[in-house]
């Protein structure tokens, strides 16, 4: 079944500490831009990957593409 | 099953790494990316004027499955400067807009400002981790 932007939303939101995401896509390529305090003092790098440990291994897999911005907040 | 105590690809994923002060591994090569994310990666280095050597991860899937490993990063392409994964497609974009990456590759590449003017990728030997196998 492939992933809903609204799924990935909430996993995120579930995932991060008082994360807000808001996520567009078309099934397979995803956009994603997550504001949350747990990015605060955290590079990019770090950041981004807290976004991609959510969905662990699914993307690239079922999750074909991840696009991430993130803002501290 | 996972061999820990030899793995040739991934110790020649880590050489490239360690021996390339801009190395991009991609999807298809600069010339013909294979990948729209890929694409906008190469046209910003090769917009920056700076050589960098690149490496196709699509001959072998072990080498993206590898990659991801070294570098706890799920997506490709993924950009190091000097041995540090500066990022993905969204980074490199982000960090080229505030100016971060000019710096970046500037500074920590070690050239000075004139090799601007020299046409990028030429310098950069292709990369085909997969034929060393």
């Amino acid at each position: 079944m492939s992933a809903t932007p609204e799924e990935l939303k909430q996993r995120i939101e579930a995932g991060i500490p008082g994360a807000r995401a808001e996520v567009s896509g078309d099934g397979h390529h995803f956009n994603a831009v997550v504001s949350a305090p747990a990015f605060e003092g955290l590079s990019r790098i770090a950041q981004h990957r807290l976004v991609y440990d959510v969905f662990g291994g699914e993307v690239g897999g079922r999750i074909h593409a991840l696009s991430i911005q993130t803002r501290p907040e | 099953m996972t061999d820990e105590t030899t793995n040739p690809l991934r110790d020649e994923i880590s050489k490239a790494i360690s021996e390339n002060p801009v190395l991009l591994f991609m999807k298809g090569t600069p010339e013909q990316p294979a990948c729209g994310f890929s694409a906008r990666t190469v046209a910003i280095l090769q917009s920056l004027g700076r050589p960098f050597a690149a490496v196709d991860v699509l001959p072998d899937p072990r080498i993206r499955q590898e990659l991801s490993a070294v570098s706890n990063w799920p997506t490709i392409p993924q950009l190091f400067v000097d041995g540090e994964l500066v990022g993905g497609c969204d980074i490199v974009t982000e960090m080229y807009q505030s100016g971060e990456l000019q710096q970046a590759l500037g500074a920590d590449a070690g050239q000075p400002e004139q090799a601007a003017e020299e046409p990028p990728v030429a310098e950069a030997p292709p990369l085909s981790i997969e034929n060393r196998l």
